[in-house]
């Protein structure tokens, strides 16, 4: 039962082996550490760049332009932001040039909060992500998730970004998602591919041989079928959301639990499959709310499916804060929790125009009538912040 | 380690062979011609924006005569910014293209009329694309000249910038990463110092005494030359890039050149008085080793201003691109630099995606 870790170890061994992944590298990616979160341990082409984002980011658009497959790692999301004039580039290589080059590189980077990461070891990035256009970007939220994305991301002939969300780093697989070829035992696996502690020099992984998986971008994965809302999210709250989905189905709330993984592309044919049957929608990420991902998504499905929806599409995401304060009681208020889930979706649950009377004006998402009361607090604060003085 | 900081060349630069000193006066002449005919085509209306090398053309010319054209890890890889239509002028561009880009026309070859002039992309001679972002190509330059160290032979890779960009962090990054110890890159770092950005002086903001002293701090080989002397340039690069070439090292070299029409149409195009005009000098050498005549020069210049006139009337008569060609290039469909095939048939492309679709 891989965990995340080793789920990016061995998609990368396999790049390296089978894909032609020619350098994966970054702040400590190389021996001796392996990457700050150990993600890179043990790999043929792994090495350490200089203490410098801007030229990690470089590098890997030189590289890519010279024909080699690099896949670089920016230490910490919250680093990244210093390179997006160069992820811009990248991303605008293959059009800026109209279709003269293409640009396959691979970078990854953990993000979000949960770790008690503080001010700058908890920014999420998908919302900055998705708006650089000719960018795939993908979050996923399981090990075998991982390796599955992250090898069609190697293999993309344009620019991948992998989130990959911190605080699931050593979360281990779910019965029955084994990375296939995988040990069963995870002592056997930890064995074979984790660097043991002192002294590496000498020590050499045992890569299990595990076999090409290409989870295609642009296809969701619903983890719970349900008829009352349909919860869209993805990394470190799908499995907040299933637990979720959990309780209230004690009160015969049926949520529709579903991963995006992919953000860029996105499964729209799939969304509106699922808020179709629903008719009611919930978007949950940890970025900061205002231009979040989720609101592009609650904005397309509010222009094209408002005929069919019961209630106003949501968006629970995190607060629009500088940062995401270290004392636990700060982080609790900062990115959803639990609780905010569950309120949010009892509310949805609960919300059902009249449409037997068409849509009259008292009935319009906009109306006060259509807010949810658990936000007031939140909407409150917010106003107050963010008032013209 | 080598921290040799050469001073500006006193004396004369070994004389070139007469026709390789011709060669490169007429190319230098086709690219000064040429930028006098963009800046026209803009201030007529056919262009919304000129930016360009004249004042460059030495230098830029001796660059492009002497790069090692051709695509793959074997051959130089141009990392290039928006005064370098001379060299890829001397590399065999038409100049009827830079034209094209001018007008934005679909049948422009870098961008299909997406972008300004002089921001070419030739991937048959390894030209990244060149982008209006001061200094991020010595960001990306590493990349290529690690591959390219890796490969062995002779290829090199080439970064060129302004003076003021060399304040930038990616400046700093190229130092640094060219330069790590047992993995020093192929690198020619050129700083084409014209002492402005835009309108404020180098000597306002800069205290270094030399830009190719911050190379020393590195161990990387260094100089600073007077590239008005088109001679000059030519041997100096021809040192350089042997240098680069055969050791596998960085070199920055810093180019004196001037900045004849200003920053670019922003601040008006014009001629401007009191900088050293490299073609002014180079003309001069011809007439005194009597390879040229003045009649023959003016007529040669006549002639070529003629040519690229008549090419922009018939530029200006190509297509536009059309609107919905906006979606074409968002994504890849396969890899165009390697043109490997993709292992599994799951990515769609970009055409394909549905979200794309619904935007169609
Ligand atoms: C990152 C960035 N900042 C600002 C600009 C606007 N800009 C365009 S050219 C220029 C001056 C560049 O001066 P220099 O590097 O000396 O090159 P030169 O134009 O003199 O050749 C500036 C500030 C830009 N294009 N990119
Ligand atoms: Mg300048």
């Amino acid at each position: 039962m891989a965990t995340q870790v080793q789920a990016v170890r061995m998609a990368l061994h396999v790049g390296e082996t089978r894909h032609g992944v020619t350098d994966i590298f970054g702040e400590d990616v190389g021996p001796p550490l392996g990457g700050v979160f150990t993600a890179t341990q043990g790999l043929r082409t792994a090495w350490n760049s200089p203490l410098d984002e801007r030229g990690v980011i470089g590098a890997a658009m030189g590289l890519a332009l010279a024909g080699q497959r690099p896949v670089c790692e920016i230490q910490f999301g919250d680093y990244a932001f210093n390179t997006i004039d160069l992820l811009k580039l990248a991303g605008a290589m293959h059009w800026s040039s109209n279709g003269d080059w293409s640009l396959p590189m691979v970078m990854m980077t953990p993000v979000g909060s949960g770790i008690h990461g503080s001010i700058y070891h908890s920014h999420s990035f998908d919302a900055q992500a998705t708006r650089i256009p000719g960018w795939k970007v993908v979050m996923p939220s399981t090990p075998y998730d991982t390796y599955g994305l992250l090898l069609s991301a190697i293999v993309d002939p344009n620019p991948v970004m992998v989130l990959l969300p911190k605080a699931l780093m050593r979360v281990k697989a779910r019965p029955g998602e084994l990375i296939p070829g995988e040990p069963d035992d995870e002592r056997v696996l930890s064995k074979m591919i984790d660097a043991p502690l002192g002294d590496r020099t000498l020590w050499r992984p045992e890569w299990p041989e595990t076999p090409d998986v290409f989870i295609p971008f642009g296809k969701l994965k619903r983890l719970r079928e349900g008829r009352d809302v349909t919860v869209v999210t993805y990394g470190r709250m799908v499995a907040i959301c299933e637990r979720v989905a959990a309780n209230v189905a004690e009160e015969g709330i049926e949520l529709e639990v579903i991963d995006l993984r992919s953000l860029i592309p996105y499964d729209w044919d799939g969304l509106v499959e699922s808020v179709s049957r629903t008719r009611r929608l919930l978007l949950i990420n940890e970025d900061t709310e205002v231009t979040n991902f989720g609101e592009h998504l609650a904005r397309r499905v509010t222009d094209e499916l408002f005929g069919v929806l019961l209630a106003p599409p949501r968006v629970l995401a995190g607060k629009n804060l500088p940062g995401i304060g270290l004392s636990d009681e700060l982080e609790k208020a900062s990115v959803p929790q639990p609780d905010d889930i569950e309120r949010a979706v009892r509310e949805l649950a609960a919300t059902s125009f009249d449409r037997g009377r068409g849509p009259s004006p008292r009935a319009r998402p906009a109306a006060p009538t259509a807010l949810a009361p658990s936000d007031m607090d939140h909407r409150e604060a917010f106003a107050r912040a963010y008032a013209v003085r | 380690m080598e921290a040799a900081v050469v001073q500006p060349p006193h004396g004369q630069p070994r004389p070139l062979p007469d026709e390789t000193l011709l060669k490169l006066h007429e190319l230098m002449l086709t690219g000064r011609v040429l930028e006098e005919r963009l800046i026209r085509m803009q201030k007529q209306g056919d262009g919304y924006f000129w930016i360009g090398g004249p004042g460059e053309e030495a230098f830029n010319v001796a660059l492009g005569m002497l790069v090692h054209r051709g695509e793959g890890l074997a051959h130089d890889y141009l990392h290039l910014h928006y005064r370098s239509s001379a060299t890829l002028l001397a590399m065999g561009a038409d100049p009827v293209d830079a034209l094209r880009q001018m007008k934005n026309t679909a049948t422009d070859p870098y961008s299909g009329g997406r972008n300004f002039a002089g921001h070419a992309s030739i991937r048959r001679w390894n030209v990244a694309p060149i982008s209006s972002p001061i200094e991020v190509q010595f960001s990306m330059a590493p990349g290529t000249a690690l591959a390219q160290k890796r490969y062995g032979g002779r290829g090199i890779t080439i970064v060129q910038g302004g003076d003021a960009g060399t304040a930038e962090g990616d400046f700093a990054t190229c130092l640094i990463w060219v330069s790590r110890p047992s993995n020093e890159l192929p690198c020619l770092m050129i700083v084409t110092n014209n002492e402005y950005g835009i309108s404020t002086p180098a000597a306002t903001q800069h205290g270094e005494t030399r830009i190719s002293d911050r190379g020393r701090a590195f161990g990387i080989r260094s100089k600073t030359i007077d590239a008005n002397d088109a001679e000059a340039a030519y041997r100096e690069l021809e040192e350089a890039m042997d240098y680069v070439r055969t050791e596998r090292r960085p070199f920055l070299l810093e180019a004196r050149v001037s900045r004849l029409y200003g920053h670019s149409s922003s601040s008006g195009a014009n001629l401007v008085k009191g900088e050293v005009d490299c073609l002014v000098e180079i003309e001069k050498k011809l007439e005194d080793r009597g390879l040229r005549s003045r009649a023959e020069l003016d007529a040669m210049r006549a002639q070529k201003t003629e040519e690229l006139l008549a090419a922009a009337r018939r530029v200006i008569a190509e297509p536009q691109p059309r609107g919905h060609t906006v979606w074409q290039h968002v994504f890849a469909e396969r890899d165009v630099v390697t043109q490997n095939p993709i292992p599994c048939d799951n990515h769609g492309g970009g055409r394909r995606q549905p979200w794309l679709e619904q935007a169609h």
